[in-house]
């Protein structure tokens, strides 16, 4: 890359202690029940749990049979049970049918629930209505971080998003505070804490409660910073579509617990093969920060360089030869096959992006981005709705239009009863959704908000004011898009050519034509040391931010440039590879930690009313 | 817990700052040596005391390390050191305690907001194995003593409470609003439980409408253990009829007989829907009513076998519960030339023409679609008109595998020059690209395309012919 460093950037603290501390523990919680048991797994924590323990490690631990949790009656004879699974509801119901059913049948068997990343008193009350309280006994594993690679931690936790930004649930907020207090003891001690967003300031709280109730050792600090940013504070970033590699690669593959699988079409066989996407493939590493345009030109030219080692054996001796064998050929083997699995994954997006008319794609959201010919925008949503073209990406424009926009009457025309036309009546329950979130709003005929609100104001007392207020929260939410864009230059101008391979600022990520809101947040912030300066942002944004310091840094040491941002609710590639182009221009190092890996469809799929 | 109830509540009232007493740190403590023992009988790896060796491992993680190394991390951060300078509080936003219609004395209140950070002494003890908690009989006692912010931490901290100490209303509203105070989801639902079986529920949903967060929380406990009887008694209750109407039209979904849902759905139009959604409700009642009736109908031509629609193109499924444009496209497809069609639908000129552009395209029905183009003016001159725009039509043509002569005609129509010759080199109509450079007068162009098409071919010679033309004033 390009890029021109500014100055070294500080080594990163090695994350796969993580993985040590949460395997041990995984074992110790194993051998709690001793002899031989069937395990249970929750299927959305097998991905999470490949990363950190194999089959032989339970083997070696006692576990004769896996099986996924299905729902359905079990057929394990194993006289122990035990189940790994995450702390909802209806899987521990399903546990205590299994448990009644067998008690019934007059089975006797032990079992054992791991909650992970903790239990939930809902989940024990199940239990106890279900009269199964003591049959079976619970734990604890604190999984609570999967580092995905050197620079990005996940919590797994997909329904942070849903729980917290939807249904208004703040179960998970201990849990990240936990998260972050892991961090800290093992990484800190923090000296700043900057957040905004009110998830945000509730983990800094929870984190800030447990660090006073815990007790630690001084150690020498190697993450000096802290961000904390809700998701809600920016939804327009994770609806554009990505056009940097790995978040390419993301939106099209789907990248699962840093794990992507190709399928026929990239592999060329009838197999589909796995691959882990991280900074130990060579290849990958180079690229995954790459806008798509410059991906072509770097495979290539890697290819010839491959090439050039390949030919250097012409002409060998023999002991040369034996050289070249024992110390190269693996490694250029290596590099060959994940050079040529990348250049069929590239051919593969080409031809999906082509078939799906993607120019035309981009071209409507840059427009909705900058503000520009929003009505032939309209017109290309519209159509692209009556059409009946993939549902996501409909529903991903309507979004994008709405945030962006805030100029609601033009969503009438377009309209949701377009929409729910095309793809089905059910997703009047989306829209609902969509609504409480202020992800899509239709304005109300006639009426604007304010208009609305002074006069309830004048016309009710009190406390109905409070409940209509509430109700009005939805429609408050209107984006501030436009105004903040403007602000922060988030829309580079138009008129100057923007070179992508050689990228001045983050808008490369999204081909030059926008920076995104919460990295530009990060990077402002991290600028001035505080908010000052930032008050008509944070105003637009609905605020909630602060910038707290604690120990003073002993030292002007490298961890002072290490930054831990946190995204609660998830964050994109795009977002990664924009700070760690920030990082490699201001010469910080950036964790990225977030509730979950999403992108716009994980993002709308989790709004879609099947979720539940 | 040795100190007397009065005690405590004066300590809590008067401290400002955290406090560490002792009787916690007893229970914890013991608790600690018990965890202690218990790992220290693991493995006699175990060190006693000291700096942390990091046994640093590579980024792909070499194999399983000890288990006596992680529970030891654990402990020795559990372990009194030089305690860092504290991060101070923010103030989050917390529900207004004085708006709360409970009742509760101001003084209780106060008490609740500033107990809340006089959190136990030492509590960060993780408990890995809980059985080796003190025996059930003497925890009991203990716990009956704790006050609602003790038990409030203890709920935060995922450690056993009991809340039947907790009977008078204040007592309840005060745990829970302090639960809330916290911003611990799992203690307010805790809470919540609690409230739900000890509280009649009109009692219940009033307190709850004044405590916006858990209420919101209720709400979504209820809708997870899929109560939702009661979660319809309270949304009604505070007059959220909108949600209850969405709550039990989604209902429809459980219903897998047609004729069955359907009758539910017209059940459904007497709820109080908000917006538009009552529109679309009767929308989505009179379109399944009319692919009943559809689906009948059609089931019985193909079994019989007469249409020979239903033979060449054989139904891929039932229409039952298809989208509206689904439906459309699938009148238009097999019933496209009946007089009666299903007319009523509110639908706009460019969704009908879209749709029905597809399905006679995927018929390669090439009249139907020509047809669908004409309009004559009064003089009775036909001219080529499209709702859509020519580029579109194109495209939805090309997706239905038109040949290139079909395609062609619709290329150019295209009114944008630029556009025109982009998809006519794309679909090799090379007529239009040739026409479209000669009425652009771009001679360089011109020449550039001959080089693309086939030699000898008649469109070779038509640019010969073109190219040699004096008539033309070229451009360049």
């Amino acid at each position: 890359m390009a890029h021109s460093a500014r100055r070294d950037s500080p080594e990163l603290p090695d994350l796969s202690l993580l993985k040590r501390l949460v395997r041990d523990q995984l074992i110790y919680l194993l051998e709690q029940l001793p002899g031989k048991k069937d395990l249970f797994i929750d299927s959305d924590l097998m991905s999470p749990l490949d990363r950190i323990a194999n089959v032989s490690t339970l083997k070696q631990h006692e576990v004769d049979k896996l099986y996924k949790v299905e729902h359905k009656p079990i057929v394990s004879i194993s006289d122990q049970i035990c189940f790994l699974i995450r702390p909802r509801i209806q899987t521990v119901k399903w546990i205590c049918d299994v448990v009644n059913a067998d008690k019934a049948a007059g089975k006797f068997r032990r079992y054992k629930i791991i909650f992970t990343p903790q239990k939930f008193y809902a989940c024990e009350a199940v239990l106890e209505e279900q009269g199964v309280f003591g049959d079976v006994t619970t734990d604890e594993w604190a999984f609570y971080l999967l580092p995905l690679d050197e620079d990005i931690i996940s919590l797994e936790l997909p329904e942070f998003f849903r729980d917290n930004f939807l249904a208004g649930d703040q179960r998970w907020v201990r849990t990240a505070g936990s998260a972050l207090h892991l961090l800290h003891s093992l990484f800190g001690p923090f000296s700043k804490v900057y957040g905004i967003g009110r998830c945000s300031k509730m983990t800094y709280e929870s984190w800030r409660e447990q660090v006073e109730q815990g007790e630690q050792k001084a150690r020498h600090a190697e993450i000096g910073n802290v961000f904390l940013i809700d998701r809600d504070v920016d939804f327009v970033t994770p609806l554009c579509s990505q056009v940097v590699y790995e978040g390419l690669v993301d939106d099209i593959f789907r990248i699962k617990c840093g794990c992507v699988e190709f399928g026929p079409e990239v592999t060329s066989s009838d197999k589909s093969i796995k691959v882990m996407l991280n900074s130990q493939d060579k290849v990958f590493n180079e690229i995954r920060n790459e806008h798509f345009s410059n991906v072509f030109g770097f495979l290539s030219q890697k290819a010839r360089n491959l090439q050039t080692a390949y030919d250097k054996r012409r002409g060998m001796d023999i002991q040369q030869m034996k050289t070249f064998v024992s110390e190269e050929l693996k490694g250029l083997k290596q590099e060959h096959r994940l050079l040529s699995l990348h250049i069929s994954a590239s051919e593969s997006i080409m031809k999906k992006k082509t078939k799906q008319d993607f120019q035309e794609l981009l071209k409507t959201e840059h427009c909705l981005l900058e503000g520009f010919e929003i009505r032939e925008c309209i017109s290309f949503i519209e159509e692209h709705i009556n059409r009946q073209v993939s549902m996501i990406e409909s529903l991903r424009l309507l979004c994008l239009l709405s945030v962006t926009e805030n100029a609601l009457c033009l969503i009438r025309p377009v309209s949701c009863a377009g929409f729910r036309q095309s793809y089905g009546a059910d997703h009047l329950l989306t829209f609902s959704n969509l609504r409480q979130l202020g992800l899509l709003v239709e304005q109300q005929p006639g009426e604007t908000l304010t208009v609305m609100e002074s006069k309830v104001g004048k016309l009710v007392n009190d406390r109905t004011a409070v409940k209509l207020t509430d109700a009005f929260s939805s429609l408050a939410k209107k984006s501030h898009f436009r105004a903040l864009s403007k602000k922060l230059n988030l829309v580079p101008k138009s008129d100057e050519e923007y070179d992508l391979r050689v990228p001045r600022d983050m808008a490369y990520i999204f081909s030059g034509a926008y920076i995104p809101l919460s990295c530009k947040i990060i990077e402002q912030v991290l600028e001035r040391d505080s908010w000052t300066g930032l008050e008509e942002v944070t105003r637009l944004i609905n605020g909630h931010e602060f910038a707290v310091t604690g120990a003073d840094p002993k030292s002007k040491s490298d961890a002072q440039r290490i930054i831990l941002v946190m995204f609660l609710g998830g964050c994109t590639f795009s977002e990664i590879s924009a700070l760690r182009f920030l990082g490699k221009e201001r010469g910080y190092k950036f964790i990225v930690v977030t509730t979950a890996i999403t992108n716009s469809s994980r993002l709308l799929e989790a709004l879609l009313d099947n979720n539940v | 817990m040795m100190k007397s109830k009065a005690d405590e509540e004066d300590y809590w009232n008067s401290s400002k700052y955290n406090a560490f007493t002792f009787d916690d740190a007893d229970d914890e403590l013991s608790a600690l040596k018990e965890t202690k023992k218990a790992v220290n009988s693991i493995g006699p790896l175990l060190a006693e005391d000291g700096e942390e060796d990091w046994e640093r491992v590579s980024w792909s993680g070499e194999p399983v390390g000890s288990i006596s190394w992680s529970v030891k991390e654990m402990a020795a951060s559990n372990q009194r050191a030089d305690r860092e300078p504290a991060f101070p509080k923010i103030s989050t936003e917390t529900p207004s305690l004085s708006k709360s219609q409970s009742g509760i004395s101001l003084s209780s209140l106060f008490k609740g907001e500033t107990v809340i950070r006089s959190l136990l002494g030492d509590s960060s003890l993780r408990l890995y194995t809980p059985e080796l908690r003190k025996p059930k009989s003497e925890y009991k006692d203990l716990v009956s003593d704790w006050s609602a912010e003790e038990t409030v931490q203890r709920l935060q901290q995922g450690k056993g409470v009991t809340l039947e100490k907790f009977r008078s209303l204040q007592d309840k509203l005060l745990l829970l609003d302090l639960a809330v105070a916290a911003h611990d989801g799992n203690a307010i639902t805790a809470v919540l439980i609690y409230l739900k079986r000890t509280l009649c529920k009109e009692v219940l949903f009033r307190e709850l409408e004044s405590r916006q967060t858990a209420l919101r929380h209720f709400i979504h406990y209820l809708t997870e253990s899929r109560e939702q009887r009661l979660l319809l008694e309270l949304l009604r209750a505070l007059g959220r009829t909108e949600e209850a109407a969405l709550l039990q039209y989604k209902d429809y979904k459980n219903i897998a007989d047609e004729n069955k849902r359907r009758d539910f759905l017209k059940s459904c139009l007497s709820l109080q829907f908000g917006g538009e959604d009552g529109n679309h409700v009767q929308d989505h009642y009179t379109l399944l009513e009319r692919q009943i009736i559809i689906e009948a109908a059609d089931r019985k031509a193909e079994r019989e076998g007469k249409l020979e629609v239903f033979q060449k193109f054989p139904r891929k499924a039932s229409i039952l519960n298809m989208p509206l444009i689904t439906t459309l496209y699938y009148c238009c497809f097999y019933h496209y030339n009946e007089p009666e069609q299903p007319a009523q639908c509110p639908i706009s000129e460019k969704q009908y023409f879209t749709t029905a552009l597809a399905a006679r395209a995927k018929l390669k029905n090439w009249t139907d679609v020509d047809a669908m183009f004409n309009s004559r003016n009064w003089l009775g001159f036909s001219k080529k008109k499209s709702p859509l725009s020519f580029q579109r039509v194109v495209d939805i043509l090309q997706k239905n595998s038109a040949p290139t002569r079909v395609l062609q005609e619709y290329v150019g129509l295209v009114s944008d020059a630029e556009l025109r010759i982009g998809l006519a080199q794309k679909h090799k109509c090379h007529d239009i690209v040739i026409n479209t450079y000669r009425d652009m007068k771009d001679r360089q162009q011109l020449a550039e395309y001959r080089k693309k098409v086939e030699r000898g071919s008649a469109e070779e010679r038509k640019i010969d012919e073109l190219l040699s033309n004096q008539q033309i004033r070229w451009k360049n």
